[in-house]
């Protein structure tokens, strides 16, 4: 049986069986679900597909959502990537996840991941250091399964839903997520993937869930490209060999107290934080009326 | 824990999952209770689906979920037009349902065939959802795997009458619960199985003469 509670005994998993976090947690998906190893794959698959084209779409996107607030942004930085001073492969990412992001705020197709409102962070993290690192399908599909084991961990011990956690829960978890899949996609160890995920989330613990007209657009959709960056620069620090001072389930942990006590005005609840900023109150009356 | 689609996944519509997934799920399930082509449908929506529908396109997905659309139909952003080209006579109105969940939605449908249901049900988040009423009977429903809802009167035998059509097609039950008005009266059986539920089966369940009706609602 394989199983695991934590992120510490997915590594250990990883290591005793030399193998990888993402192998690890494809076979705990298929003591679990009853699925086949094929359909299983071509699930995954699947979600890379529509990943990618919401990659594609976004990064050319003009339409706006339906308030009006989003969309258009991303083709903007995609054009900038090269006068840029964080450079291509950051401005890549960064477009890449506002673009996703956008995609979702004008009802086109997206997977969330963990969330609709996270939904461009892994996406746009695993499609750039896979184009860097000329990863195969099969990489990026077990980078994907990677993400997952530890998204599991985190639903598990803490929470993936804004409403229950703050935008931490979100944007934190697709972080740490997307921090450990680019780890592996460079061919880190599964010590280097747990580091990841453990800086990822420290540096966003406490992030207010505080959406205008409760819409998942502002602050959402920058966030996303914001967050892809704040990744990608966990995974390079765990790839460097830096370490973390408080182990990686002891974060989640902390996430998840945090988590509890923030207000809940700041939950998604539209009742604190941006959305309750003049600007944010004229917003909502116009969407909604008073 | 959970799965790991759960995780990654589900491909979806933008852009709540709550909002415009769920409530796709929703109307879909909806859609299929009924169980033919809905003429008309009148959607009360109470809490945050009230207040903030048009925002995450929560109308259209819930249209689109009544004609049939899964929560990652691109034709979702474009339902209410659609449903208009089809004829489909639908209307929204605030409900205030008191303490029931933000995200709730009730439909009262009409199918082309003249079949009347009135269906309930809330988006509990992540696009998860669960239908808590079916004409004033309390339930729950996920939509997650194949049901077989049975109507039936109150009374000893019955559970045990249907048990065994399920046993004799080699169909396994998740997940069971029985509700009734009243001891005595009327009662409705919602039976979660592993396997598909096939017309045989629920032919052989109205042949026990013990039950008013039966109907299988599949997975979404």
């Amino acid at each position: 049986m394989v199983n695991f509670n934590s992120i510490k005994e997915l590594i250990e998993l990883a290591k005793e069986k030399n193998t990888t976090v993402g192998k690890i947690t494809m076979e705990y998906e298929l003591e679990n679900s009853f699925d086949s190893r094929e359909h299983m794959l071509k699930s995954m698959q699947d979600n890379w597909q529509v990943m990618q084209e919401s990659i594609q779409r976004g990064v050319v996107n003009k339409d706006k959502s339906l308030s009006g607030l989003t969309g258009g942004d991303a083709i903007k930085l995609y054009a900038h990537k090269d006068d840029s001073y964080t450079g291509r492969t950051v401005m890549t990412v960064a477009a890449s996840a506002v673009g996703v992001s956008e995609v979702n705020a004008v009802m086109g197709r997206i997977v969330a991941c963990p969330t609709a409102g996270s939904c461009g962070i892994v996406p746009a993290a695993i499609k750039t250091a896979a184009e860097k690192n000329h990863n195969t399908e099969e990489e990026i599909i077990e980078a994907l399964f990677t993400a997952a084991g530890i998204g599991l961990v985190i639903e598990a011990n803490a929470s993936i839903a804004g409403a229950y956690g703050g935008c931490q829960a979100e944007c934190g978890t697709a972080a740490g997520m997307a921090a450990a899949a680019m780890v592996q996609l460079a061919g880190g160890t599964p010590d280097q993937v747990g580091t990841a995920v453990a800086l990822a989330i420290k540096n966003l613990l406490g992030l207010a869930c505080d959406p205008v007209a409760g819409l998942v657009e502002v602050p959402c959709v920058k966030r996303n490209g914001f967050v892809a960056v704040h990744s990608m620069v966990a995974a390079d620090m765990a790839l460097a060999g830096v370490e973390s001072v408080i182990p990686v389930d002891e974060v989640i942990d902390a996430m998840d107290r945090i988590g509890r006590s923030l207000p809940r005005a700041v939950k998604e609840t539209a009742e604190g934080g941006l959305a309750t900023t003049q600007t944010g109150r004229k917003i909502s009356e116009r969407v909604f009326g008073k | 824990m959970r799965g790991v689609f759960d995780i990654v996944g589900p491909i979806m519509i933008g852009p709540s999952s709550s909002h415009t997934a769920g409530a796709a799920r929703l109307g879909l399930l909806a859609g299929k209770i009924l169980g033919e082509p809905v003429a008309k449908a009148e959607i009360l929506l109470h809490g945050s689906f009230a207040r903030t529908y048009r925002g995450h396109g929560t109308d259209k997905a819930l249209i689109g979920g009544l004609m049939g659309f899964s929560p990652e139909d691109e034709r979702i952003r474009d339902a209410l037009e659609i449903a208009q080209e089809r004829g489909l006579d639908f209307s929204f109105a605030p409900v205030d349902l008191g303490d029931a969940h933000p995200n709730t939605a009730v439909f009262v449908l009409t199918g082309q065939n003249g079949r009347k249901i009135t269906v309930g049900g809330a988006s509990i988040g992540g696009g998860n959802i669960e239908v808590r009423n079916i004409d004033s009977f309390q339930i729950a429903l996920t939509g997650q795997y194949p049901s077989l809802i049975v109507v039936h009167t109150d009374k000893p035998g019955v559970i045990r009458e249907i048990s065994d059509v399920l046993a004799k097609h080699h169909v396994n039950i998740a997940f069971m619960r029985v509700f009734r008005r009243n001891r005595g009266q009327q009662a409705m059986m919602i039976i979660e199985t592993d396997e598909e539920l096939t017309e045989d089966i629920i032919q052989d369940c109205r042949s026990t003469g013990v039950i008013e009706n039966a109907f299988a609602v599949p997975a979404i």
